[in-house]
């Protein structure tokens, strides 16, 4: 398959008043058409920051883009002028965010939210993008759309505005998708219902995904490759049979560990991972995850282990999986 | 929405008797009266006047009488001015404070939105700075000492302005920018802190991931959100800028309502003062319910008329 994302050792640093934030550490991960890739990792790892680095909408200062490269589309992001990103946002990449109930306008009718996109980037005339509106919210399976377009944000529920805000993320029907974990703030039940109609979307649009969140739940049913994110840096990727079948690095499978299970004894509890990520502002030499680790070794402080190659798909950032350390009781 | 504009027009009615009320007994309570002049009146000249205004009856009957010509609008002669019905010298002064009256709360509106709008586009630098030392001065300097301040350069040492009067357009100028000074120092620091505050919001991130221009997404998310508050400052901003005219007035020597006005305290002209007294609260408490209006109008999500079971609410649950 086409590649149509290639992010290569990206690099993000945020200045504030105590020192310059690390958030990325150098990531590295490609998307390709029609698929998706879930980034997983626990709050402030730095996957948000990735996310937002694709479409350049971290506020730049305080952040900067160190190093690294945003290959969209064979075309480099990062050198991209303000007014060349106007061209991308919107149109070649959607985005979603968390909270349905704070990322819409509060005082703009819902559909001239969504038309605004279409009268911008498809130079569409105010009757045509609001028929395409109206079309947009039926594919979001929003009932009676005619009445809705005129209907302010808070008159929706917050599934609703979460469809309204996926339609407009796909108005101009984007190549690329980034979820930025887009059914957190949701209830369980319209967690589920608004996965499937992403699925859905997606199989009728053929657009790739980028699915951030923190919750294994989500990505088992809708993603094909997982990116596991620790204190700014990739740790393991592979396909979702890989990740969830044969986790390699120790925090993917802490991770793996602390979901509940079905069919688990009621007395079992929960395994949590102990401790609280590094500190990003003098990040460690060694591997982020050591002080956590419960089969940490002396070399795991001194220095980080490389992505060991585990198959051809299945890459893991661990000194367990280094040659030397074969025999190593874990 | 009939029920809603009735109820709320009980509640005008109920605040306006209350201020006639309060008026009308407090300035029986300020020893002396309208002809407690330096030169002492014979004392039945004093009499026979005051049966002629009515001053000698009992003060219930009085308080009865005054609420009676409030009612018809017929605020009776002037005690000092004979020529004159307090009705004539309010449509005569009226028309003078309200011209100045608009041309402040326009400009402060224009310039406060414009220096907030500015300094939270550049939150750190130079205009951000510029715009809120003059706000601070603004707000602190009293529009008395700011009107004398720029009498004294742009008329007496520059001579670009008339000092007085109110005539040609040129004379509007100065009395226009000190009555403007304070209410627009507020808007800009209350344009600024809200912006500031909305463009933290998710929503301008979603407006931003669509790709539309930066200017875009400040005027039709930001400002939009952020002049909320400013709309509730209009209210109290047209008090300031009323009541701020009764001193702008006298220094310029503009011969409006606040001029009058205060002439008619000074002279005990009881009804005078009643009578501006009562059109400033009409205008005051009309102003208020303007401002509650316009409210719902900027942001649909405040339901003025205060009833639920109609829009979208309803289908939330679908």
């Amino acid at each position: 398959m086409e590649k149509l994302l290639e992010v290569k050792d990206l690099h993000v640093s945020f200045q504030t008043y105590s020192g310059e934030v690390q958030a990325v550490r150098g990531v590295s991960f490609d998307v390709k058409k029609g698929e998706t890739v879930a980034i997983v990792g626990e709050s402030g790892c730095g996957k948000s920051v990735t996310a937002q680095t694709i479409i350049k909408l971290i506020p730049m200062p305080p952040g900067e883009i160190k190093q690294g490269s945003i290959l969209f589309n064979e075309k480099e992001i990062v050198t991209k002028s303000k007014k060349e990103m106007f061209e991308i946002r919107g149109k070649e990449i959607g985005m979603i965010f968390q909270d349905p109930m704070t990322s819409l306008n509060p005082t703009m009718k819902v559909g001239n939210q969504i038309r605004e996109g279409l009268i911008k980037h498809q130079r569409m005339s105010p009757r045509a993008a609001t028929e395409r509106a109206i079309e947009l919210l039926k594919l979001v399976e929003i009932p009676q759309p005619e009445k809705r377009i005129n209907q302010y944000p808070h008159e929706f529920s917050g599934g609703m505005r979460q469809r309204a805000m996926i339609a407009i993320a796909l108005a101009c029907n984007p190549k690329l998708l980034i979820a930025d974990e887009p059914t957190t703030a949701l209830d369980v039940t319209i967690q589920a219902q608004i996965l499937k109609l992403m699925k859905n979307i997606q199989k009728k649009m053929g657009t790739s995904i980028i699915l951030i969140t923190h919750d294994l739940g989500v990505v088992a049913d809708l993603c094909d490759r997982i990116v596991v994110m620790y204190a700014g840096k990739v740790v393991e990727q592979g396909t979702k049979r890989e990740i969830f079948k044969n986790p390699q690095h120790p925090y993917t499978k802490g991770l793996l560990r602390s979901i509940p299970r079905l069919d688990q004894e009621k007395e079992t509890s929960l395994i949590p991972i102990f401790g609280t990520p590094p500190d990003l502002i003098s990040p460690p030499d060694g591997c982020g995850f050591c002080e956590r680790c419960d089969d940490a070794m002396n070399i795991c402080k001194l220095e980080d282990a490389e992505l060991h190659q585990v198959s051809e798909t299945h890459q893991s950032r661990c000194w367990l999986l280094h040659p030397m350390a074969q025999g190593v009781e874990s | 929405m009939t029920r809603f504009l009735l109820r709320r027009l009980f509640f005008v009615l109920i605040s306006l008797w209350v201020i006639i009320s309060a008026t009308f007994f407090l300035m029986k309570a300020v020893p002396g009266g309208p002809f407690s002049a330096e030169k002492k009146v014979p004392d039945e000249i004093l009499k026979s006047l005051e049966a002629h205004y009515g001053l000698d009856k009992p003060l219930a009957v009085q308080y009865y009488d005054y609420l009676k010509s409030v009612v018809t609008w017929d605020l009776g002669p002037s005690f000092r001015y004979d020529a004159e019905t307090v009705n004539q010298i309010i449509n005569r002064t009226f028309k003078i404070s309200l011209v100045l009256g608009l041309e402040a709360l326009l400009l402060s509106i224009a310039l406060g939105l414009f220096f907030g709008v500015m300094a939270a586009l550049y939150h750190n630098k130079f205009q951000d700075y510029s715009s809120m030392v003059l706000a601070v001065i603004g707000m602190s300097v009293p529009s008395f000492i700011l009107a004398v301040f720029l009498q004294y350069i742009f008329a007496i040492k520059f001579d670009i302005f008339p000092a007085g009067r109110f005539e040609s357009p040129l004379h509007h100028v100065l009395p226009a920018l000190s009555l403007a000074a304070l209410p627009t120092a507020f808007i800009a620091r209350l344009t600024r802190s809200n912006m500031l505050e909305v463009l933290q919001q998710d929503y301008i991130k979603t407006a931003r991931a669509k790709g539309i221009k930066e200017n875009a997404v400040m005027i039709k998310h930001a400002i939009r959100n952020a002049i909320l508050p400013v709309v509730t400052y209009l209210g109290p901003l047209t008090a300031g800028i009323l009541t701020g005219s009764f001193v702008v007035e006298n220094i310029y020597g503009i011969p409006g309502l606040g001029t009058q006005f205060v002439q008619s305290i000074t002279n005990r002209d009881y009804t005078v003062i009643m009578g501006t007294t009562v059109f400033y609260s009409i205008i005051l408490v009309f102003m208020i319910f303007v401002v509650d209006m316009l409210y719902g109008v900027i942001d649909p999500r405040i339901n003025i008329t205060g009833d639920n079971a109609k829009g979208g609410n309803a289908n939330e649950f679908q």
